[in-house]
C-alpha cells in the first residue's frame, strides 16, 4: 500500500492547477514537435531545456513540462509517418510501413485515430509498469557499488552501440568521442585542468547542452540545406475523421502484446524506443503470418509499432530514474535536463525526493489522458502544423537554439562551439556514425571515470575488483553479448527498409 | 570506401594526439591508484583501435552532395559563426533577421519570401522571448539606444 500513498503524494502535486497547465502545454508543444518532420523528440526536448532553465521553473515543474513534451513527441511522431511517409522521429519509422499505405487507400483518418489509441494503450501500460518496476529496481540499485556502476555504464554503451547502429566500430568511436569530450575541464579529484589546451573557456568543461543542441538541431539545418527542403510537401489528404471502432477492437490483443514487448525493450539500457517499435512490429508480423498482409496497410501493422514505441518510451524512464542510465537518445536528453536541474537520478532519488519521482509519474498518467483527448478529436489541428514550410521552420529552430544556448552562459564561445558540433554532427551522420552515443558519453563520462577511480581506491588498485561481485559479472556478460551478438544477428534481423512510392 | 578510410585515419590520428596530450596531464600529490591520466588514455586507445578497424574494413561511400552544395553548407557555417559573434554587440533584431533570411534562402531560394521569413522570425521570436518567457534580450545595439 506504499504505492498508493506514494501515488497520492504524486497526484497532489500533479493535480495542482499550475502543474496541470504545464502538463497540457507540454503535451501540446510535444505533439507539434513530434509531428514536424526534422524535429524529433530528442531535438525538441534539447532545444527547450535551456529555455525552461532560464524561465526559472522549480525542479518538479520543469520535469513535468519536459516529460509531457517527451510523451507528446512520441504521440506526434506518427502523424507525419502516416500522412507524409516521413517518420517524424526514428522510432516512428515502423509506423510508415503500414500507416502510409493505409492513408493512401483513403483511410488516413482511421489510421491516425487507431494509432492514437494504440499510443495511449502503450504509454498507459508502460507508465503503470514504471510505477511497479521502478521502486523495485531502486531497491536493487542500493546494492550497486562503484564496480557495478562502471560495468553498468559500459553496458549502456555496448547495447546502444550494438543494437542501434549498423557498424560496431563506428558506434564505439562515437562513444569514445563523447567520453573524450567529457574529460575536458577541471579534474574533480585533483582539481587540476585536463586537456584544455590552456583555453580559459574550456576550464569548466564543455556543457552537454551545447553539444546536444549542436549535434541534433543545428546538424538538421545542414541536412535541410543539402536537400533544399524537398520531401516535405503534404502527401495525403485527410478527410473526415471518424473512430474506427471495429479496427480498434480487432487490434486489442496486438496493442497489449506490443506494449509488453516495447516496455521490455525500453527498460534495457541503451536499447530504446526504436528497438521497441521494431520488435513489436516484427513479432506481430510473424504472429499474423503471410495472411496478415503486414506492409500493405493493415490496421494491426499501425497499432503494433505505435503501442511498442510509446511503451518503450515509458520503459526507458525506468533505468533513467533508478540508475541514472538512459535507455534511448531522448531519455539521454531528459537525463541532461535532470542534471541541469541538479537532480541526481538513482536509488536515492526515490527516498530523498519522492515528490519529484511520484509527481512525475502522476503527471505522466495525466499527460496520457490529455494526449488521447488531444490526439483523437483535435488531430486536424496538428495536421495543419505540418504545412509550416521548412524555409520558415528551420531558420526558426536555429534562432531558438541560439537564444537558448546564449541565455545559458551569455558567451559567444558556446555558440561557436555549438555550430562546430552541428558541422561535426552533419559529417558523422553522413558517414553513418551514430550521434546518440556521443551525447551519452558526454553525460556519463564523468560518472564512469569516477566509478572506476572509486572502485580502484576501494580495492587499492586491484583490477580484479571490477569482476568481484555476481551483479558486476552479470553486467559485463550482458555488455559483451549485447555488443557482439548483433554482428551475427544482423542478417537474421534485417531492418525493413522504407517503402518508396 | 574512400570516405571511411579517410575517416578511420583521421580518428586514429586524433585519438593518438589525444593520448599524447593525456600523458601530459599533471597529477597532484593526492594520488589515487588510477589518477587523472588513465581513463583518458584508455579512451584514446579504444578510439585509435576502432579508427584502424574502420579504415581497414570501410563501409560503402555515402552520397556526398555536389561541390556547390558544399559551398552553401560552408557559407551557412560562416554565417552562423558570424551570428554568434554579432549577437552581443549588435543586439537581437538585426543579426537575427539577416541570418534567418540567409538560411531560409538556402533552404528554398526565393529571395522575397526568405527576407519576409527572416524579418518575421526576428520580430516574432523577440516578442515571444521578451514578453512571454521574460528573457533579457537586447533588441538594438547599445550605441543606438544609448
Amino acid at each position: 500500500m506504499e504505492l498508493l500513498s506514494n501515488l497520492a503524494i504524486g497526484f497532489e502535486i500533479a493535480l495542482s492547477p499550475y502543474t496541470l497547465m504545464l502538463a497540457v502545454i507540454g503535451c501540446f508543444i510535444g505533439t507539434i514537435i513530434g509531428a514536424l518532420p526534422g524535429l524529433g523528440p530528442s531535438n525538441g526536448v534539447a532545444i527547450l531545456i535551456p529555455l525552461t532553465f532560464t524561465m526559472g521553473l522549480d525542479a518538479t515543474s520543469a520535469l513535468v513540462l519536459m516529460t509531457s513534451v517527451y510523451y507528446g513527441a512520441m504521440y506526434g511522431g506518427r502523424i507525419s509517418s502516416i500522412l507524409l511517409n516521413i517518420p517524424g522521429d526514428e522510432p516512428a519509422l515502423m509506423t510508415t510501413l503500414d500507416g502510409y499505405p493505409m492513408a493512401k487507400a483513403g483511410r488516413a483518418g482511421d489510421a491516425l485515430v487507431l494509432s492514437g489509441v494504440a499510443s495511449f494503450v502503450g504509454a498507459f501500460l508502460a507508465t503503470i509498469g514504471l510505477m511497479l518496476l521502478a521502486p523495485m529496481l531502486a531497491r536493487v540499485a542500493f546494492l550497486f557499488g562503484p564496480a557495478e556502476y562502471f560495468a553498468l555504464y559500459l553496458l549502456a554503451f555496448a547495447t546502444l552501440g550494438g543494437m542501434a547502429s549498423n557498424n560496431q566500430a563506428k558506434a564505439a568511436i562515437a562513444s569514445c568521442i563523447g567520453l573524450g569530450i567529457a574529460m575536458i575541464g577541471v579534474d574533480n579529484n585533483s582539481g587540476l585542468p585536463r586537456l584544455t589546451g590552456g583555453n580559459m573557456h574550456l576550464f569548466d568543461g564543455i556543457d552537454f547542452l551545447v553539444a546536444i543542441v549542436g549535434l541534433f538541431a543545428i546538424a538538421e539545418v545542414f541536412f535541410f540545406i543539402e536537400s533544399h527542403g524537398k520531401n516535405t510537401s503534404i502527401g495525403v489528404k485527410l478527410e473526415k475523421v471518424t473512430i474506427p471502432v471495429k479496427d480498434i477492437m480487432e487490434s486489442g490483443w496486438t496493442m497489449l502484446r506490443s506494449s509488453v514487448v516495447g516496455f521490455i525493450a525500453g527498460v534495457l539500457p541503451g536499447a530504446g524506443a526504436s528497438l521497441g517499435s521494431f520488435l513489436a512490429y516484427m513479432s506481430e508480423k510473424s504472429i499474423a503470418g503471410e495472411k496478415g498482409g503486414f506492409g500493405t496497410g493493415v490496421p494491426k501493422g499501425v497499432a503494433a509499432p505505435e503501442a511498442g514505441n510509446n511503451a518503450a518510451a515509458g520503459g526507458a524512464l525506468v533505468p533513467m530514474l533508478t540508475l541514472g542510465v538512459p535507455g534511448s537518445g531522448t531519455t539521454a536528453v531528459l537525463l541532461a535536463l535532470l542534471m541541469t536541474l541538479n537532480i541526481t537520478p538513482g536509488p536515492m532519488l526515490f527516498t530523498e525526493r519522492p515528490e519529484v519521482v511520484w509527481g512525475l509519474i502522476a503527471s505522466l498518467l495525466i499527460a496520457n489522458f490529455v494526449l488521447l483527448l488531444m490526439n483523437v478529436p483535435m488531430v486536424k489541428i496538428f495536421v495543419k502544423v505540418l504545412q509550416v514550410p521548412p524555409w520558415v521552420l528551420l531558420p526558426g529552430v536555429t534562432m531558438i537554439s541560439f537564444v537558448g544556448i546564449y541565455s545559458l552562459s551569455g558567451s559567444y564561445f558556446d555558440l561557436v562551439l555549438m555550430v562546430g558540433f552541428g558541422a561535426l554532427g552533419y559529417v558523422l551522420r553522413k558517414l553513418d556514425v551514430p550521434t546518440v552515443p556521443i551525447i551519452l558519453g558526454i553525460l556519463l563520462g564523468g560518472h564512469m571515470e569516477d566509478a572506476l577511480r572509486r572502485a580502484m581506491v576501494l580495492s587499492g588498485g586491484e583490477w580484479q575488483f571490477l569482476f568481484s561481485s555476481k551483479i558486476s559479472i552479470g553486467l559485463w556478460v550482458v555488455a559483451v553479448v549485447g555488443f557482439v551478438a548483433p554482428m551475427f544477428l544482423r542478417n537474421v534481423l534485417k531492418k525493413p527498409q522504407r517503402i518508396t512510392d | 570506401m574512400a570516405s571511411d578510410r579517410i575517416f578511420g585515419a583521421v580518428v586514429t590520428l586524433v585519438a593518438l594526439a589525444y593520448v599524447a596530450s593525456a600523458t601530459q596531464i599533471q597529477s597532484s600529490f593526492m594520488a589515487d591508484p588510477v589518477g587523472p591520466k588513465t581513463f583518458p588514455i584508455l579512451i584514446g586507445c579504444v578510439a585509435a583501435l576502432c579508427g584502424i578497424i574502420v579504415a581497414l574494413k570501410p563501409d560503402p561511400d555515402p552520397d556526398w552532395p555536389v561541390l556547390a552544395t558544399f559551398g552553401s553548407l560552408g557559407l551557412a557555417v560562416v554565417v552562423l559563426v558570424g551570428y554568434a559573434y554579432a549577437l552581443k554587440p549588435l543586439g537581437f533584431l538585426i543579426p537575427t533577421a539577416i541570418t534567418a533570411s540567409i538560411l531560409s534562402y538556402q533552404i528554398e531560394p526565393r529571395a522575397g519570401r526568405a527576407v519576409l521569413a527572416g524579418i518575421g522570425l526576428s520580430v516574432g521570436l523577440f516578442l515571444i522571448f521578451k514578453f512571454a518567457l521574460g528573457l533579457g534580450l537586447v533588441p538594438f545595439p547599445k550605441s543606438l539606444t544609448g
